[in-house]
């Protein structure tokens, strides 16, 4: 029996007015998108009585306008610039050739999405929409959808053999007003790896989803560094279905931010696969932060780790709901699931849902949620060697931070993270 | 250096007396031990001299170089030339312990109005003090005292020491889960310090250490007191028979 229940839906002509029709592209990636578009129209847009929105408020993302949000100068040290990479890069959200590599490197396959959605490329007419409709169940992704709906922008990437460089997508604000919707796929064949890094604010508003496969032992390791802005608005969806022995490695990393929405939906479809989601941020005032994981387990012998810490000051709101769905016959599961809020006064909010759903027997699965202060032994050490309060407390927030960027699989990379973030530590304490 | 008097601390949260009554003098250029049985207030002394929150002094003064230290932050305290290695190192993941030292050096210095030190000044100063201490480069670089073995930690505490230069060094229980030569490293670190205008208040539980680090005096502590002062014979008689005699003939 279908349960029904009665729900007002919202309107979503504001939100889908907003972002026209995409043009005309294969019949396919046509057919694609007005499912998408109706079965947004069948959900209504996201309200906060929803469940999935009780703690966080989805107004500023489905209303007509964003809200302004004024960009920031870049960074005198970019982020991964330590690391060579495959640069593509989105001004207010709309890729710039003139900015960008060549859309070609070792062991890659890239296109636009809109070229790709105008050709018969097999791998993505089996991703584009699909793993995305996937996700909607057991709860709806109203956001998806309307990217699905109506994304003309971002990539259709595919690793067919270990690839070495890393591909980049730089984001650089402009407009206090723009309002990016950025749609890419990303397919790591048998064997391959690949690394992806994104660092930026996109845009005013923005809206970004990924759609990713990784066939049988392929890699993707994935470090995404949102920006600094603070009064952007951030959705961003990563839909992920991973093969037989394949890893799935995803870090988000966040500075500031008045309302960033970051979903996680990862699926297992094949045996002894490995996924690892974390995440960690810091921010005081307005800042609200949430991370939305819905991990699946569905083959046997997989590994999923869930790793969130949130750093809140003066009045900032942390949200985690994190669930790991084990499935009938998914024996042998080991699900892990941490997140923290580290609270630098009293004035802040950490909000965390955990929920484990289990339906095998042979399984291992913890979580755990715990918010509280500076650990006080710490700090009385640093103190203790004559490190004044406000770089001893730095340090801590890095310690405390630290969890979540140990989950990144290249030193290197993580090494960048550390630096990024006590420099900008600094620059915070300081001013 | 160093003068206790009458030192009475509780603690903060419950009606709990630790310390009732300290009295306690170290000479610049000495070597001090303190003995007793576990739980007689010996770390709690030294967390109060340097600061740690959670206690509160009821009566009685500590002073370094005529300094009263009992109002002082801990890292003020640090400033003045107190240091204390502690009984378990913390760890502090992502912060290199290179970092650290540098960060800890040189604000000390900064606040002493003297200069800081540059990359490179600080670098060679490290690179050979770390090298006496068998500290590798790696876990120069490695986060403070993340995966450290027990006596690597020690030995990261004794670095920490040396480059911070201190006057007053309170060491708590340094020697435990030291090996022999670990033991002997750590020692000969102590003892390249020892100076006349440096003094040490070495907490233990084993003359074995003390075997290498010679003191000058020692303390039995029991319930919150120094209860006897002698000189190294004290701590051999503690060896051979406990406590049992000293708390007996003190009661
Ligand atoms: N924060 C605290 N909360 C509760 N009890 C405490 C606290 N700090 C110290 N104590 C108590 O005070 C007493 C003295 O402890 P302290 O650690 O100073 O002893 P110690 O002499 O260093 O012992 P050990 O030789 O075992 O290291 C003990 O009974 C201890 O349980
Ligand atoms: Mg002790």
């Amino acid at each position: 029996m279908v349960s029904v229940k009665a729900k007002k839906l919202a309107p979503t002509d504001g939100m889908l007015s907003r972002h026209p029709a995409a043009p005309a592209a294969s019949g396919w990636a046509d057919a694609a998108r007005a499912s998408a578009r109706d079965r947004l129209a069948a959900v209504g847009a996201p309200q906060r009585r929803d469940e999935y929105w009780s703690f966080t408020n989805p107004a500023r993302l489905v209303s007509d306008q964003p809200m302004a949000a004024k960009p920031l100068a870049a960074q005198d040290t970019p982020v991964f610039g330590e690391t060579d990479a495959l640069v593509l890069t989105f001004v207010d959200g709309v890729f710039d050739p003139a900015q960008s590599d060549d859309l070609a490197g070792e062991g890659l396959e890239i296109q636009t999405l809109s070229d790709a959605l105008g050709t018969d490329i097999h791998w993505a007419k089996d991703l584009f929409g699909v793993l995305e409709e996937k996700g909607q169940t057991p709860v709806p992704r109203e956001l998806a959808m309307l990217n699905t709906a109506t994304a003309t922008q971002g990539f259709v990437v595919r690793a067919t053999q270990p690839v070495t460089r890393p591909v980049r997508f730089d984001y650089i604000q402009t407009s206090d007003t723009s309002d990016a919707v950025i749609r890419s796929l990303v397919k790591v064949d048998a064997g391959a790896t690949l690394t992806l890094l994104e660092s930026g604010t996109v845009a005013a508003r923005c809206n970004t989803v990924m759609e990713v496969d990784i066939a049988d032992g392929g890699e993707l390791h994935h470090v995404r560094v949102q920006g600094r802005a603070h009064d952007r608005q951030v959705f961003t969806a990563m839909f992920a279905r991973l093969g037989r022995e394949s890893v799935y490695k995803s870090f988000t990393l966040a500075m500031n931010g008045v309302l960033s929405r970051n979903e996680q939906v990862v699926e297992f479809t094949g045996d002894d696969a490995t996924a690892h989601v974390a995440g960690t941020c810091v921010g005081q005032g307005d800042f609200h932060h949430d991370d939305t994981v819905f991990v699946t387990h569905d083959a046997v012998n997989c590994e999923s780790r869930q790793v969130f810490k949130k750093v809140l000051k003066s009045g900032a709101t942390g949200v985690f709901q994190g669930k790991i769905l084990v499935k009938k016959g998914a024996q042998k599961t080991d699900g892990y699931q941490i997140s923290q809020g580290l609270l630098l006064d009293d004035e802040v909010n950490f909000l965390a849902k955990p929920e484990l759903e289990i339906y095998a027997d042979d399984v291992i699965c913890s979580h755990g949620s715990t918010s509280g202060g500076l650990d006080a032994t710490g700090l009385f050490y640093l103190l203790s060697r004559g490190v004044p309060r406000e770089a001893a407390t730095n340090m801590l927030v890095i310690a405390f931070m630290d969890e979540a960027v140990q989950e990144i699989a290249d030193e290197k990379l993580a090494d960048e993270m550390r630096t990024h973030i006590a420099g900008w530590l600094d620059r915070h304490s300081a001013g | 250096m160093l003068e206790i008097k009458n030192l009475h601390v509780k603690l903060e949260e419950e009606d709990k007396v630790i310390l009732k009554g300290v009295d306690l003098t170290v000479e610049a250029g000495k070597v001090h031990a303190i003995m007793g049985p576990n739980g007689s207030g010996k770390s709690t002394l030294s967390y109060v001299l340097a600061g740690r929150d959670g206690y509160e002094v009821t009566d009685g003064s500590a002073s370094l170089l005529g300094a009263d230290i009992l109002d002082m932050e801990p890292e003020e305290r640090a400033a003045e030339g107190l240091f204390l290695a502690f009984q378990y190192p913390v760890e502090i993941p992502g912060v290199g312990n290179m970092t650290f030292l540098r960060t800890a050096v040189n604000a000390q210095r900064k606040a002493r109005g003297e200069a800081e030190l540059t990359a490179g000044e600080f670098l060679k100063v490290v690179r050979e003090k770390a090298k006496s201490l068998k500290i590798d480069a790696e876990m120069l670089k490695r986060p403070v005292n993340v995966g450290f073995s027990g006596g690597e930690k020690k030995r990261n505490e004794i670095l920490q020491m040396a480059m911070l230069e201190p006057k007053m060094c309170i060491l708590d229980e340094t020697d435990s889960g030291l090996d022999v030569d670990a033991m002997k490293l750590v020692s000969d670190g102590v003892n390249a310090l020892r100076d006349e205008g440096r003094a040490f208040l070495v907490i233990t539980h084993y003359q074995r250490l003390l075997d290498h680090i010679k003191p000058d005096v020692v303390h039995i502590m029991a319930d919150g007191r120094i209860v006897k002062t002698g000189g190294p014979e004290l701590a051999m008689e503690v060896e051979q028979n406990g406590y049992a005699d000293i708390l007996a003939e003190v009661a």
